[in-house]
């Protein structure tokens, strides 16, 4: 049994898909990537100003479902003025949360993005979450693309 | 529902399903998505547990009586099939593993052996890949353009520049009967009429025809017609390519081995005549079989009841649809088959698709593997609900109560 929607579809997920911040494209930019979901056509462009190993800003462009625009909105809100060391240590641990393989309970460094917990119960959502950190990840190595498959 | 003949008793039909009759997330399953794939009832099911119990061993090979009797009912099937669509002869049914192979094999067979340096293949706006990325990969190895009949918003092909579009370049066209994402049923005879006065070879994707039309090939007068097991209540791995006999005889095999042969030495090989030419290796035997028990049922059930059936209900779910705030039908063509795509306002369907299913109701969320559909619709994905022959207005009833549920969540 998949969990109830309603648990995934909260106010702050259904605000951020509705307003989504950071929402634009960066130019001139450092670092940038494209990411797509091949199974439903979601894709991503991520633009990035890194300074001194830090992201000094960051914006997201594309289409996608509630899931994947909220979860880059929050993400871009989340990992602006991070280091590439800390944005990756939250990218790993945001994948670990919709896996169910991060208990919120423990110490972590995504702050409210847990409220994406939700995802674990819809599986086939994962890849909607995620989405938007595989393409920073990308993006912070210097890929172009970034798939979830 | 109006109609001349009896209605069908979809609760009697329901009993048949085993899927159907199983809760869904606690639920009762509503599955309104026949268009990805059709369920199977159980005489289809126990059919291919027969087999597979008591009659199984491989066709075409040897003398034993197993042997012999396994390929009798193979080669039923295919006189199944060649009666459903109303075929010349058997020998112009070929198995495949579906639509896709089908087309594919049209593509590398016909299309590598007639398709030259400048030559033009025409395909419609509403192909679903399957009939166009062959295409696309047989034109880039020899050299050929692809051309694109268009399409109106309503999802309609507009057909008064088809004169100009075929070219004394043209050598094939790829059309489908009906479409997938938008459900259009298109005028394919009168199309094909027009392209083989023009010497263009037709190539018709029925994949989402033959569930819900009565399908005539010798009416149509198409060159070849390529359906699927599995969306015909039949099993997956099995689909069927309609080819005209002169077509099919001058065609090179495409893949070589066991089965397709005449004889074999290594100075020379010779090939069987049609249709084992074009069936190399061990075939899917239980689901041919079950493909040809799957056309029974569908003939008992009755391909005009069926069809006067699904229109009722189309016309149904599109007037409960169309009263939903925010909703928009994408594909709203005259004709059309039981297929229904929309868009909500505000809402991604990957969003809606879930929620759905949480109501315990089935239905595609997506590109329908039609990227070009959606760009020339200008949506993203669309949600698409399906109706087949055990569907009710109960299960249109569901769907829309479920669709409240999603505007109530997105507000």
């Amino acid at each position: 049994m998949s969990g109830d929607p309603r648990e995934l579809y909260q106010a702050v997920i259904l605000e951020h898909n509705k307003k989504p911040r950071n929402f634009g494209k960066l130019a001139p930019c450092t670092h940038h990537a494209e990411g797509h979901n091949p199974l439903c056509g979601d894709q991503l462009q991520l633009t990035l100003n890194v300074e001194d190993g830090r992201i000094a800003d960051i914006k997201f462009d594309g289409s996608g479902c509630a899931i994947d625009v909220a979860s880059a909105s929050l993400m871009t809100g989340a990992v602006k003025g991070r280091t590439v060391a800390e944005a990756e240590q939250m990218a790993s641990e945001f994948r670990a949360l919709v896996r169910g393989e991060l208990d919120p309970a423990m110490p972590h460094h995504i702050g409210k993005l847990t409220l994406f917990e939700g995802v674990k119960n819809l599986p086939v959502r994962v890849k909607c979450a995620v989405l938007p950190w595989a393409t920073l990840s990308s993006a912070l190595k210097g890929e172009a693309q970034a798939s979830t498959e | 529902m109006s109609t001349a003949l009896a209605p069908l008793d979809t609760a009697r039909i329901r009993a048949e399903f085993p899927l159907l009759a199983t809760p869904f997330h606690e639920r009762k399953l509503v599955y309104l998505d026949s268009a990805v794939s059709g369920q199977m009832p159980s005489p289809v099911i126990e059919r291919m547990a027969h087999y597979e119990r008591f009659e199984h061993t491989n066709v075409h090979r040897g003398v034993s009586t197993l042997s012999q009797e396994a390929t009798d009912r193979f080669e039923e099937a295919r006189e199944k099939v060649r009666a459903f669509i109303n075929a010349p002869s058997t020998k112009e049914i070929i198995w495949t593993r579906g639509t896709t192979e089908a087309l594919n094999l049209v593509a590398q067979s016909w299309g590598r052996t007639n398709i030259q340096a400048g030559d033009e293949l025409l395909l419609s706006a509403m192909e679903h890949h399957a009939n166009i990325v062959p295409w696309q990969m047989l034109a880039a190895e020899k050299g050929a353009t692809i051309k694109v009949i268009p399409m109106n918003d309503e999802g309609e092909l507009l057909l008064d520049g088809l004169d100009e579009l075929i070219t004394g370049r043209t050598k094939v066209l790829g059309l489908t009967h009906v479409s997938n994402a938008l459900g259009t049923i298109n005028p394919v005879k009168a199309i094909v009429a027009k392209a083989k006065a023009r010497g263009v070879v037709t190539v018709i994707d029925g994949a989402q025809a033959v569930p819900h039309l009565p399908v005539d090939v010798r009416d149509l007068d198409c060159d070849f017609y390529a359906f699927s097991g599995h969306k015909l209540s039949g099993p997956t791995g099995i689909g069927v390519l309609y080819g005209r006999k002169e077509l099919l005889e001058a065609m090179p095999p495409w893949h070589g081995g066991g089965n397709m042969i005449l004889s074999v030495s290594w100075e020379k090989t010779t090939y069987m005549g049609l249709p084992g030419k074009f069936e190399a290796g061990t075939p899917p035997i239980a689901a041919a079989i079950g493909l040809g028990a799957a056309i029974d049922y569908l003939a008992a059930l009755g391909l005009e009841r069926i069809a006067a059936h699904d229109a009722a209900l189309l016309a149904y779910a599109t007037e409960q649809l169309s009263a939903i705030p925010g909703l928009r039908i994408i594909g709203t063509a005259k004709a059309k088959a039981s297929v229904l795509s929309f868009v909500l306002d505000g809402v991604h369907s990957h969003d809606v698709g879930s929620i759905l299913d949480h109501e315990g109701i089935v239905v595609r969320a997506g590109h329908h593997c039609a990227q070009p559909v959606m760009a020339r619709m200008k949506v993203p994905a669309t949600t698409r609900a399906s109706f087949t022959y055990f569907n009710d207005a109960a299960d249109v009833d569901a769907l829309v109560a479920a669709l409240l549920k999603v505007k109530e969540i997105f507000g």
